[in-house]
């Protein structure tokens, strides 16, 4: 069985966006342009904050999507990017209607949760956390 | 690689410099700000003419590191005619550095409306007349939030209605909570016509030694969120002063006049939280989430089961200012005027300093109704709401006065021994002796966060105080340190975890060298630097006015002597001096 990143109660999030940092770190490069999540207000912040990420579905319609077979199925769900197959089209980007599939403007490829969990680390509000599936 | 945005207003035009030169030298934030302001700026500028130049800056921790969350900027006050700095978080500093640029400079003026889209390394003249004079801060804030990209990578700074009229402490809001809040910027961006800055970026910024890099990070991490270092910004928060310093009889209170006030639990930060408290919000990078949002519900008149709910965001400053200084004690009284200065764009540290000296001014008869239009009583709310509208508006000569702040107030109509300004700038909300009001007169902003001398005063209650010199010595310590932070640039909050040894093995990750030692000797080269540019723009520290009314109430039970007062000035006047002569 694998595991995946969850949210886990968005209406904790105060919008802080440590996780996108810590998702961005794995590069070891700073700011949040390679993060697979992504936090941002709903309207303002007074109303709170969207957590978007990888649902991690069974059938991704991502994968789906892709006409190279770059994006393949993941044990547990979601998918595994092969950058080598990969011709940019960003159909991905477009098949997910939740918006989880980002974009890395400097290589030209998607950015796609990989469901590692480093994120939860940061999170000192429980937003996030990993699931067994 | 350390790019500088410059734009014109006046031109339409703008343009990128690598100035790594500067951030090299000066790290970044305040260091690097103000170099390029002091390469800008005409020191006889008017502050509300194009000649003025607004500059924003970021550092080498920003993006980086937790708690690097701040901007800094710079400008010419149109408040003091002075130096003006003013800093926030928001979302503001991780924009600017993930947009690629390290500082932002705008001078020139527009000849309409427009507000900028920076983004994608180009700027964006936008027409923003429909925006002009829209009533509420927040209705401008949604606009451009559905009309412009970057959604959750962005910034979105603006101004108010105050800004738009040149109140001379109308600030600039960011993220609907956060300010540039004192010294007037809004007023240099209403008269520059610039309503708002959006601002978005996707960069990515590569790290020298990353083992390191990670391993510094979550120590920090740790502490911020582990820790109790800053566990009192999330629970209370800011507002947890306010029975603090009640207690301690340090809370200024209906201008002065007292300095504690009946009630004051129903301000203060607890009651708040268990009665108010609908959400917390963080800046960006920043897990502590100190910004408490007030839930505050009202009903409308005439129409039963008809209800509002709006988020106030609040804090000890605005509390003060607008609560005890006015003599509120009214929890929903106080929270829907801090409401109504967050609509216009005022900063509410002035204006309810302003409010205090006028609410005197008309007791003792110095003005009148036909001056203020509206009855002002200590605990009035609805006179005041009123009055922070005419304020805005500008509706008569008087308020035309009052926008001016109030040190040119009571030069007009008097009462300058109870107007609560220092160095042009209304007062902070420490009244505990003399290491706050030292810090009030001699800190570079004449902000409480220059020195926060106020932290010497708590830890020297009931204990005697160390001779002037002495207590000018550890406010200039204390304030030459602040500038590396506002050169990193972290925020304060966080000044227990960026120690000095931390701060250098963080920039060492970044492959920046430097030592405890040479952190400390570059952070008085920064504050002299600043101090030079006060005192080329027209400062005088011999004709700082000291208000008598801070001399006749007592500060945490016990009274200031002039003398040591003036003993102090008199050193530091020296000491600065001395400072400006080492090459």
């Amino acid at each position: 069985m694998g595991k995946r990143l969850a949210v886990l109660d968005a209406e904790r999030c105060v919008g802080c966006q440590m996780c996108m940092f810590a998702c961005n770190r794995r590069f070891s490069s700073g700011g949040y342009s390679k993060s697979a999540i992504h936090v941002r207000s709903v309207g303002g912040f007074e109303k709170g904050f969207t957590v978007v990420v990888c649902r991690a579905c069974e059938d991704p319609p991502c994968a789906k999507a892709c006409p190279t077979n770059a994006l393949r199925r993941r044990v547990g769900g979601g998918v595994i990017l092969d950058p080598s197959r990969c011709i940019g089209c960003e159909r991905c980007v477009d098949a997910c209607v939740i918006g989880a599939v980002s974009w890395d403007e400097e290589k030209n490829k998607p950015v796609v949760c990989v469901h590692c969990g480093y994120c939860t680390r940061y999170c000192p509000y429980n937003v996030i956390g990993l699931e067994e599936v | 690689m350390w790019n500088v945005l410059y734009v014109d207003l006046s031109k339409r035009d703008f343009w990128v410099e690598d100035r790594q030169d500067l951030f090299d030298r000066w790290l970044g934030g305040i260091g690097v700000a103000i170099q390029l302001f002091r390469e800008e700026i005409k020191l006889d500028a008017d502050p509300l003419s194009p000649d003025n130049v607004v500059v924003f800056a970021v550092g080498p921790l920003t993006c980086l590191y937790p708690m690097a969350s701040k901007t800094v900027a710079i400008f010419k006050s149109p408040l003091t005619g002075n130096l003006g700095e003013s800093h926030a978080g928001g979302r503001s500093a991780v924009a600017i550095r993930m947009a690629g640029y390290g500082a932002i400079v705008i001078k020139g003026a527009s000849d309409m409306p427009v507000y900028l889209t920076i983004g994608d390394g180009t700027v964006r003249f936008r027409d923003a007349s429909t925006l002009w004079g829209i009533r509420s801060t927040v209705t401008v804030g949604r606009i451009l939030r559905e009309r412009e990209y970057g959604r959750g990578l962005r910034t979105i700074m603006r101004i108010g209605r105050a800004g738009e009229n040149l109140v001379r402490y109308a600030c600039v809001v960011t993220e609907t909570y956060r300010h540039f809040g004192r010294l007037g910027l809004g007023a240099v961006f209403g008269s520059k016509k610039l309503k708002a800055l959006v601002i978005y970026g996707r960069e990515s910024i590569p790290v020298k030694e990353p083992r390191l890099y990670r391993k510094v990070y979550d120590e920090i991490y740790d502490l911020a969120v582990k820790s109790e270092l800053m566990k009192k910004y999330h629970d209370i928060g800011t507002s947890m002063n306010v029975n603090m310093l009640n207690a301690i009889k340090g809370l200024p209170t209906m201008n002065l006049r007292y300095s504690s006030l009946d009630k004051a639990e129903l301000i203060s930060g607890e009651y708040l939280a268990e009665n108010r408290l609908g959400r917390r919000v963080a800046c960006s990078h920043c897990p502590i989430a100190c910004i408490h949002l007030a839930a505050l519900r009202e009903p409308y008149e005439g129409e039963p089961y008809f209800y509002k709910t709006t988020y106030v965001s609040y804090d000890y400053e605005p509390i003060y200012a607008l609560g005890s200084m006015l003599g509120i004690s009214d929890t929903d009284g106080m929270l829907r005027l801090l409401d109504s200065v967050e609509i216009y764009g005022l900063d509410a540290m002035s204006t309810g300093v302003a409010l205090a000296w006028a609410t005197e001014a008309y007791e003792k008869g110095l003005i009148t109704v036909n001056d203020t239009l509206v009855e002002l009583r200590w605990g009035y709310v609805e006179g005041y709401l009123q009055a922070v509208r005419y304020i805005v508006d500008q509706v008569n000569q008087f308020y035309r006065d009052l926008s001016l702040g109030v040190d040119h107030a009571s030069r007009i109509y008097g009462g300058e021994d109870y107007a609560l300004a220092f160095g042009g700038n209304e007062m902070p909300g420490y009244s505990t002796g003399y290491g706050a009001y030292l810090t009030y007169l001699t800190g570079a902003r004449h902000s409480h966060l220059d020195s926060a001398g106020y932290s010497l005063d708590e830890k020297l209650l009931g204990k005697e105080y160390p001779p002037p010199e002495h207590l000018i010595d550890r406010l200039v310590e204390e304030e030459a340190w602040r500038q590396i932070l506002s050169s990193l640039v972290v925020c304060f909050f966080a000044r227990g975890i960026y120690i000095a040894d931390r701060v250098a093995e963080a920039l060492k990750a970044l492959g920046i060298n430097h030592t405890r030692d040479t952190l400390i000797d570059l952070g008085f080269k920064i504050y002299r630097e600043k101090y030079k540019v006060k005192l080329d723009l027209g400062f005088r520290i011999d004709s700082l006015r000291i208000p008598r009314r801070i001399l006749e109430t007592e500060c945490c039970g016990r009274s200031m002597d002039e003398t040591y007062l003036k003993a102090a000035l008199k050193y530091f006047e020296e000491k600065v001096k001395g400072m400006l002569s080492e090459t």
